[in-house]
Parts: structure tokens; C-alpha cells; sequence
């Protein structure tokens, strides 16, 4: 019985070693998208406190966006050079673009204002965020075909350096660093700039704010805006890599809510840190469970924390970022 | 351009483009390899409605805006809106005696309208449809009302328990690949009970630790308890079957009186689960005018006070909890042996939301309203699926169902027939009166 | 001894730095109407909070001897413990089940302490009949007793103050107390209600036969209702005794009715 308690365990370290650096690095990868979907869930969660269940049909307009525009322009022949950046760009700018449009003058003029308007009960606009979670959804379903699409490849995902001996391809340096850019971006934009200053304001006290003279539906269409932004810009990305499909947001939707809740809902550093442990952590226990049950990970994760510790590690507050 | 100007044509764009999505959502759908087909085509191909009349289906809805523009500046001026929500805030008692009257009458048509269903409808496969898509769905939506519409918490993974209690069938008649207890297979009738025990008992396990939690907490970690059911059922194969299903069939309920064998066919379960639809409502009626209901409201409207008076917020809550699981559990039972087969492709969160828009839609906490609003969509439902218009693909229903939530919580967020006190509850709170800004959810701010 | 309700000895409640209650000791003799005062911040309603199970002071100990003979602590017991070990509360800003009527409110306080029974409500048997006529004729003589049978079908939400308080005072009566805490009930009433107030009080010690604690800033109705007080300032006790001894007590006139604008009632 322990013999084979033993071999179990040293098989799967010794796959484990052996694709170490390889899961590191898809580790990184997955980490940074995630706390890209993660940063909106939680500034919504900071302004609102809403869970925006919408947020990955918002992830999954951003890959929609690219997917046309990559289907546009990339003919036959994989592209190269500067026309591969040009529409890696491209595919970004115009997944942020439709995403945050989407969120801002969609999501929240007809799901949530509203509500808000008439000082709706919180169940309310939980309520109307399934609602427009599942009618993005099946609306996409319906106008763009409900099975899964590979993204045309603008370029040719060459290897750019090994990491003891595992390849690190052009896919996971664009990642890291559309990653790294956007979320320093947005620190900055939170932590140093006059919008920022009034999304925290409306964070911590949104009566007080107002009264400040903060223009509150213009910081919650803000808000919804560069959330939205961050979600397509990584809705892009993630198609990129694997297929896109109207049923795409829904898994790392609920992954990028685990790591929001991870880091302390409301709290940006913590949902970035968040979806970087959550990434690693999915990806290193790889070699240790089944495919299947990898979603299950996420999801213990999620139940335990909610129930043992539901402040995270870094605890909530979008007022304590800066 | 004055203020006013502008208001006039936000609310006219709004409409036209209300009446532009509406065309879309019912136009012909695109697919993969023509993904924009279907927007294009939603406004350049003209349709046939009804068989009445051909036009673009833009006029149509342009029209229905116009028309919608000008009823909603009737209601505006009219005040119709402030009026019904006064009287619903002053009203108190009413005299029990004309609404009595009006229940029973309503109560007797829909009775004897539901006696000739079957005879009117001799389609088998609607007649089945019947049974498992909407009055297994009320029967589901009655026990959903009971946790989100009496105890105020919102459950998403109902879905895991409908799956323990087919399973828990499957189990106990042999179907699964692991044995049935003491390697004795009962008929599916007996499994019934024991489907409510496993359910009954799966609710207070998963609810006694998370019902302390805050209600959108609550309802995230229900929605990853259905998933993690859903993923087991898919995966543990040599247990559940796996995806391909269960195997052989579940038998149907079967009764043998003396030499008498009567095998429940299409009608026989219709009546059956009617019966079933019957008893679950008059339980309800009493649990809902008991004292166990009372302190539901209680809870649900000022925990703090409830707990000051003596009332166990966290008993209460799990109670209703696990009566929705095993009401759950109980209709999963019922639809895995009228069906025969158990897949879990049934089993994913779009079936919990699908019954939560039943509850939201006909009215929280309100048992003729949930009962109605039950009936309507699943049989619009049901309908769709066996007459399909042109243009409309089976999963399109929850594209409408997503919409409908949305609808509801902006024009109608007590539902279609509200329970008298929930839609008090919901003025109250947007009005400011009382201490729980949260009354739905149960939760202190 | 054996004849406290409430044995409160040397406990100390802190929030983080903060130290809201410091040492304090009080006595509450069954069957008597005392009454905690102090001005505002002193302490009063964190003691009123540890009295019922709402907060845990971190020192010291609570016993509750409501039913005699069987002392239990009260410091780690939920709130809903303590109510249904036999105290009732009112809450300073009143809390009603809003969306209820008077009758309906008072009613789940009468069945509160009933068992749970979901199958019982279910099946409807003779016991859950008798008990909700029982309940029913409860709530009745409670509202008369208040003096509310006359708004008994009125939304909860559309009562004045005043009658706010005396549904809050019948809801918890009609769990069976052995002690009322009553949270600054005179907070909000006009002078009338004020005296109806005290009126009442004194009956439903008296009539009922219930202990009263009563937390309150209005002197007048304190000087005319208690027996009994203690004088709370900056989370510790300065002064006991009877209204005259703490009208004469020099501590108490230092520390509270000395500012001269105390001396009348003040409106919260």
C-alpha cells in the first residue's frame, strides 16, 4: 500500500521536474491574463459591489473583436515582422476598444444604471448581471456560430529563448508583456492620476464622493471602461492561443474571479498578485491531477477561501491600492 | 440643443435600438464559417409573419417601437407607476374574502384546463415535453422560491442537487456502473425517498458552513458547488457513466395492483407529476402561512432583529436550503425515470439559471406567481422547441431568458405576480424605509 | 446572589485601541427597573451590545440567571441565544419587519421560541393549530396591553414613533422574557409618548412581573421610572445608587449634569 503510495507520488514529481520550467513559464502566461480579467471584477467589485457576471462575456467580445479583424487581414500566408506586430497591435487595441464599449455603453447603461437609478437592492443587480451574462452569451452563440473557432495566426509563434531547456515562445512574450504594460498602466492611472483619486473616493464612500463633487456615473462608466479594456485586450490574447467561441469567457471568467477574491476582492495589487498565484498554482498541479479536475482546483480554491477567508491575502478595499 | 430635446431623442434612439437588437435576436443566426450572415440578413430579408403578411423584419419592429414609444408616454403621463407603487406601500390587511373568491375560481379553471391537456395534445413527444419541461420545472421552481424567494438567498448550483437525485436513482435501480445498495435493485418509485434523503442531506452539508456567508458570496460558491458536480459526472466514468450517459434504461414507474400492471406512459406521467405539482403546493401553502415562514420574512427583512427575538438565522436558512435540495433531488428523481437516461450535459449552470428565471420571473416568494410564470415560459418553451419559427435555434432560448432577467429586474423586480410582502420589501428598500438596505438577500450591510 | 439576573463582573470590551468598556461591574436585581446613563460615548450602548450577545468583551465575565438556578454566561453566546434564554431588546433606531403589519411582528415574536418545524407546518396537525391560536390570542392580549389593538393590521412601516416603540416592547414581551433591555426608548418621542412611555414601563414591570434595564438619555423619564442606576463616563462605572443619590452625587454632576445644557432632556 505505501509502495505504491511512493511510486504514485515520485512518478508524478518526476513528470513534475522534468516539465518544471515548461509549466513555469505557461504558469506566467495564464497568471497574467488572468489578473488582466481579474483587476476588472475587482474595481467593479471596489465601486459597486457587484460580482459583474458579465465580465467574462466582456472577456469574450474583446477575443471576437480581434477574431474578425485577424480575419479580416491575415490571408493565406502567416504574416512576419512589422505586419505581425502591426495586427497584434491591432487585435489588442481593437479587443480593448470593443470590450470596453461594450461594458461601458452596453453592460452598465442597460443593466446596471437602472438598478442604480432606483437604489435596487443588491440581489437585484446580481440578478441582472446573470441576466446579461447569459443573453451576451447565447447572443454571440447564435450570431457567430456556437462552436469553438481557431483564431487565424498573425504570426508564426517563433521560439524566442529556452529557459533551461524549455521554449519561450513569441505567444508568451507578448503576453508578458502586454501584461506588464497594462497593468503598470493602470496602477499608475488608479494610484497617481485625478480619475483615480475619484474611483477611490467612490470606493470608500460613494455619498461622500458625490458630495465632494465627484461626478459618480461618470467614474462608474470609468470604471467600466478600463475594466472593460483590460478584459478584451486578454480576451484577445487568450483567443490567440487557444479557439474563441461565445462559451469561452465562462472558465476563465470564474478564474479570474477566483484570483480577484484571492488577492482581496476590491483590492487592484492583490487581483494582479491574485491571478498570478492562481495561474502558477493551476498550472504546477498539473502533473498531479487529471485534466478534468483541473477546473476543480480553481473551484475548491474558491469555495475555501470564501469560506476561511474571504478578505484574501492582501484583504479588500479598492481605497487602500495606493 | 435643450435639455429636453435630448431626452426626447435618448428615449427615441433607445427604442429604435431596442427594436434593432429585437430584430436581431429574432432574425436567422449566423454560423461559424459566415459569422456577420445573420446580422445582415436579420434586417435585408424580408419574412413572413404568421403566414399573414411579408415585410422586412426592420418595419416590423420599428413599428412596435413607435407604438412602445407612445403607450410608455401614455403611462408616463398618466402617473401610473408612482399610483400602483403608493398603494402598494399603505396597503395593510386586505379583506381575505373577494380574493378568496378569485383564487378558487382560478384555481378550478386552470384545474380542469390541465384535466384536458393530454386529450387535446396527442403528440407523444409533446406530451412528454409537457411533463419533463414544465411541470417537472415547477415543480423545480416551487422548491428554488423556497430558498430565494422565502429565505432571500440566491442558490446556483440548484442544478447539483437535481443531478445527486437522478443519480441517487440511477444508483438505487441498478442503471449505474457501480452496484446498487446490497446488490438489490429497487424499482425507481422506492428510489424516490431515498433520492429526498441523499439531497435533502447533500443541501444541509453544503449549506450549514456557507450560509453564513454574504449573500453574492453565497451565491458563487453554489454556483462552484454545481460545477464540481458537473465535472464528476462527466469524468468519475466508472461511476456515473461518464458523459455517454447512463445505461440501460431507468425503468418507468410501474404499479401492480394484485395481477393488475399499469405502466406510466406519456399521460400517466403527466397526471402523476401533476399529482406531485398538487401535493408540493398545498405543503407550500402551509409552510409559507406557518411559523417557520413567518420567520423566513423575519430573517429575510431585519436579521438582527430576528435574532433578538430568539430566531436562529442559520437554522432557518439551512432549512430552507435543504428543502429546496430535496425538492430538487425529488424532480430529478422523477424526470431520470421518465426519461430513462442520465446525462450530464443536462447538469450545467444554464439549468440553474434556467429555473431561477422561472422564480424571478413569476414573482419571489409568491406561489401563484411562480406556479404562472413556470408554466408561461417553459410552455413558450416547449412550444418553440416543437414549432420552431424560422430563424429560431433551440439554444436561443436562453438568449431570451437572459434577457428576460434583465427586464424584470428594471421594469417589474417583484415579478410578474408578486408576493404581496416581497413587493413591499422592494419599495421599501429602494425607498429607504427599514433598516436592511439588503432585504433580498438576507444580509446585514 | 442568587437573585441577579444579570451578574456583570469586571469586563473590559475593546475595539482594536479603542477601550469602550473598562472594568465594569453591575448588579441587576430581578424584578427591579435599573438604568445605565452617561453621556454620549460613555459606554452605554456597548454595554447594552455585551449584554445581549452582540459584541464579546474580552475580560470579565456576563452570567445571565434567567431562569433560576440555571446561570448561563453570556459572553460567546449568539444573540439569538441570549433572546431565547429569556432577555428581549428593543434597538435604539427601532427595527420592525417593515413589509409586516403590527399583528404579524408581534406574532413571530410569540412563536419565536416555538420549535422549528417544517414537517409539523406542513402537515398542519392539531399541535401546530392550538399553537397558532395560542399565538394569535397571545399577540392580541400583547397589543392590547401596549395599546396597539387598533393599528393591529397596519403595515409596521406606517406607525408613528411612539407606537414603533410599543410594538418593538410587545414583540419582545411576546417571547416570554424574564428581562427587558430597552436601547434609548424615549430617542424620537414627543412629551406625550414620553409619559405613555413610562406608564408603560412601570406596568410591564409590574403587571408582567419583568426585570427592566433601561439605556436612556432623556434624565426625566430615567429619574421618574428607575429604581435603581449606574452611572457610566469614558467606558467605567462612577456612580450607583437611587435617582436622589446620584442626583447629590458629586462624580455624576462633574461628569454629566453638571453642563448645565444636560439638565433638560436632550432629543436625540
Amino acid at each position: 500500500m505505501s509502495a505504491s503510495i511512493i511510486s504514485f507520488w515520485s512518478t508524478h514529481f518526476a513528470l513534475l521536474k522534468s516539465e518544471f520550467w515548461y509549466l513555469v513559464v505557461s504558469g506566467i502566461t495564464t497568471g497574467f491574463l488572468y489578473g488582466m480579467v481579474a483587476v476588472g471584477y475587482t474595481m467593479v467589485y471596489g465601486i459597486l459591489r457587484l460580482i459583474n457576471f458579465a465580465h467574462s462575456e466582456i472577456f469574450m467580445t474583446g477575443a471576437f473583436a480581434g477574431y474578425f479583424l485577424m480575419r479580416r487581414f491575415v490571408g493565406n500566408n502567416t504574416p512576419s515582422g512589422a505586419q505581425s506586430i502591426l495586427l497584434i497591435v491591432g487585435g489588442i487595441a481593437v479587443g480593448a476598444l470593443a470590450s470596453s464599449l461594450m461594458a461601458a455603453f452596453v453592460l452598465e447603461r442597460v443593466a446596471y444604471r437602472p438598478l442604480r437609478k432606483r437604489k435596487a437592492p443588491p440581489l437585484a443587480y446580481l440578478i441582472s448581471a446573470i441576466g446579461a451574462s447569459y443573453f451576451l452569451q447565447n447572443l454571440a452563440g447564435k450570431e457567430f456560430g456556437r462552436n469553438p473557432i481557431a483564431m487565424p495566426q498573425p504570426y508564426g509563434n517563433a521560439n524566442v529563448f529556452t529557459v533551461f531547456g524549455s521554449p519561450f515562445n513569441q505567444y508568451d512574450l507578448l503576453v508578458v508583456v502586454a501584461g506588464i504594460l497594462s497593468l503598470v498602466a493602470l496602477d499608475i492611472i488608479v494610484s497617481r492620476t485625478k480619475l483615480g483619486r475619484s474611483l477611490r473616493a467612490v470606493a470608500q464612500d460613494t455619498e461622500t464622493a458625490s458630495l465632494m463633487g465627484v461626478d459618480i456615473d461618470k467614474t462608474i462608466m470609468l470604471t467600466f471602461l478600463i475594466g472593460g479594456a483590460m478584459a478584451g485586450a486578454a480576451g484577445f490574447l487568450w483567443g490567440l492561443n487557444s479557439n474563441v467561441g461565445s462559451t469561452m469567457g465562462f472558465v476563465p471568467g470564474i478564474k479570474a474571479f477566483t484570483s480577484a477574491v484571492l488577492g482581496g476582492i476590491g483590492n487592484l495589487r492583490g487581483a494582479m498578485l491574485g491571478g498570478m498565484i492562481l495561474g502558477m498554482v493551476e498550472n504546477l498541479a498539473e502533473p498531479f491531477v487529471t485534466s478534468a479536475y483541473i477546473d476543480v482546483v480553481a473551484f475548491v480554491i474558491l469555495v475555501g477561501l470564501l469560506m476561511f477567508r474571504p478578505t484574501g491575502i492582501l484583504g479588500e478595499r479598492l481605497g487602500r491600492v495606493a | 440643443m435643450s435639455t429636453e430635446m435630448r431626452v426626447h431623442l435618448r428615449r427615441w434612439l433607445s427604442f429604435f435600438a431596442m427594436a434593432a437588437l429585437i430584430a436581431i435576436m429574432t432574425g436567422p443566426s449566423g454560423s461559424n464559417n459566415a459569422p456577420v450572415q445573420g446580422l445582415t440578413q436579420s434586417f435585408a430579408q424580408p419574412y413572413s409573419y404568421f403566414g399573414l403578411f411579408r415585410a422586412q423584419r426592420w418595419m416590423i419592429f420599428f413599428t412596435f417601437a413607435l407604438v412602445a414609444l407612445g403607450l410608455q408616454t401614455l403611462w408616463r403621463r398618466s402617473g401610473g407607476g408612482v399610483r400602483a407603487r403608493t398603494a402598494v406601500l399603505r396597503q395593510g390587511f386586505e379583506a381575505p374574502g373577494r380574493r378568496r373568491a378569485t383564487v378558487l375560481s382560478a384555481v378550478v379553471v386552470v384545474a380542469l384546463v390541465a384535466l384536458f391537456i393530454p386529450h387535446l395534445i396527442s403528440n407523444p413527444g409533446i406530451q412528454s415535453g409537457i411533463v419533463e419541461q414544465v411541470l417537472a420545472y415547477v415543480i423545480l421552481a416551487l422548491g428554488l422560491n423556497v430558498v430565494v424567494g422565502w429565505a432571500g438567498l440566491l442558490d446556483l448550483g440548484y442544478v447539483g442537487f437535481y443531478a445527486i437525485g437522478a443519480y441517487v436513482t440511477a444508483w438505487m435501480t441498478g442503471r449505474l456502473p457501480i452496484a446498487a445498495p446490497f446488490h438489490h435493485p429497487v424499482s425507481s418509485f422506492a428510489a424516490i425517498p431515498v433520492a429526498i434523503v441523499f439531497t435533502m442531506l447533500a443541501g444541509v452539508i453544503l449549506g450549514a458552513p456557507t450560509l453564513r456567508l454574504r449573500g453574492d458570496y453565497l451565491a458563487i460558491v453554489t454556483l462552484g458547488f454545481g460545477e464540481i458536480i458537473l465535472v464528476f459526472s462527466n469524468n468519475l466514468t466508472n461511476v456515473t457513466g461518464g458523459s455517454q450517459g447512463t445505461n440501460p434504461y431507468i425503468p418507468s414507474f410501474t404499479f401492480r395492483i394484485g395481477g393488475l400492471k399499469y405502466l406510466f406512459g406519456n399521460v400517466g406521467y403527466y397526471f402523476l407529476v401533476a399529482g406531485f405539482v398538487v401535493v408540493t403546493i398545498v405543503l407550500f401553502r402551509l409552510l409559507e402561512h406557518s411559523r417557520v415562514g413567518r420567520a423566513w420574512t423575519a430573517i429575510r427583512e431585519d436579521e438582527v432583529a430576528a435574532e433578538s427575538i430568539g430566531i436562529n438565522p442559520l437554522k432557518y436558512k439551512v432549512m430552507a436550503f435543504a428543502i429546496g435540495a430535496s425538492v430538487s433531488g425529488f424532480a430529478g428523481a422523477v424526470t431520470a425515470s421518465q426519461i430513462g437516461v442520465v446525462y450530464p450535459s443536462t447538469f450545467s449552470l444554464y439549468f440553474s439559471v434556467n429555473v431561477l428565471t422561472l422564480v424571478i420571473f413569476g414573482g419571489m416568494g409568491s406561489i401563484v406567481g411562480v406556479i404562472f410564470g413556470s408554466i408561461l415560459v417553459q410552455g413558450i418553451a416547449v412550444y418553440l422547441r416543437f414549432y420552431p419559427p424560422s430563424g429560431y435555434q433551440a439554444s436561443d432560448l436562453y438568449m431570451y431568458l437572459g434577457a428576460l432577467l434583465i427586464m424584470m429586474m428594471i421594469y417589474r423586480p417583484a415579478g410578474l405576480i408578486p408576493s404581496r410582502r416581497r413587493r413591499r420589501e422592494i419599495y421599501q428598500a429602494e425607498d429607504g424605509i427599514g433598516h436592511e438596505g439588503d432585504v433580498l438577500l438576507g444580509e446585514q450591510s | 446572589m442568587s437573585d441577579l439576573v444579570f451578574d456583570v463582573k469586571n469586563i473590559t470590551l475593546r475595539f482594536g485601541g479603542v477601550v469602550s468598556l473598562n472594568d465594569v461591574t453591575m448588579e441587576h436585581r430581578r424584578g427591579e427597573i435599573l438604568a445605565v446613563i452617561g453621556p454620549n460615548g460613555a459606554g452605554k450602548t456597548s454595554l447594552f451590545n455585551s449584554l445581549t450577545g452582540v459584541y464579546r468583551p474580552q475580560e470579565g465575565t456576563i452570567t445571565l440567571n434567567a431562569r433560576e438556578g440555571h446561570p448561563i454566561s453570556v459572553i460567546g453566546r449568539g444573540a439569538y441565544r441570549i433572546a431565547s434564554a429569556g432577555v428581549a431588546r428593543t434597538f435604539q433606531a427601532s427595527r420592525m419587519f417593515s413589509a409586516l403589519t403590527t399583528f404579524e411582528n408581534v406574532k413571530i415574536g410569540a412563536e419565536s421560541h416555538k420549535g422549528l418545524g417544517a414537517v409539523g407546518a406542513m402537515v398542519r396537525g392539531p399541535a401546530t393549530r392550538r399553537g397558532e391560536r395560542e399565538s394569535d390570542q397571545k399577540t392580541f392580549e400583547l397589543l392590547e396591553f401596549v395599546g396597539l389593538k387598533d393599528q393591529a393590521n397596519t403595515l409596521s412601516a406606517s406607525l408613528s414613533y411612539g407606537a414603533r416603540r410599543r410594538l418593538e416592547i410587545a414583540r419582545g414581551l411576546a417571547t416570554n422574557p424574564v428581562a427587558l433591555l430597552l436601547d434609548e426608548p424615549a430617542a424620537g418621542t414627543n412629551p406625550a409618548e414620553k409619559l405613555e412611555l413610562a406608564n408603560l414601563i412601570r406596568r410591564v414591570r409590574d403587571e408582567l412581573g419583568v426585570t427592566i434595564l433601561l439605556i436612556e438619555h432623556d434624565m426625566k423619564l430615567v429619574m421618574s421610572v428607575a429604581e435603581r442606576l449606574y452611572v457610566l463616563n469614558f467606558g467605567s462605572v462612577i456612580a450607583t445608587g437611587s435617582p436622589a443619590e446620584i442626583r447629590s452625587n458629586q462624580a455624576v454632576i462633574d461628569a454629566y449634569l453638571g453642563s448645565s445644557e444636560t439638565q433638560t432632556s436632550e432629543a436625540s
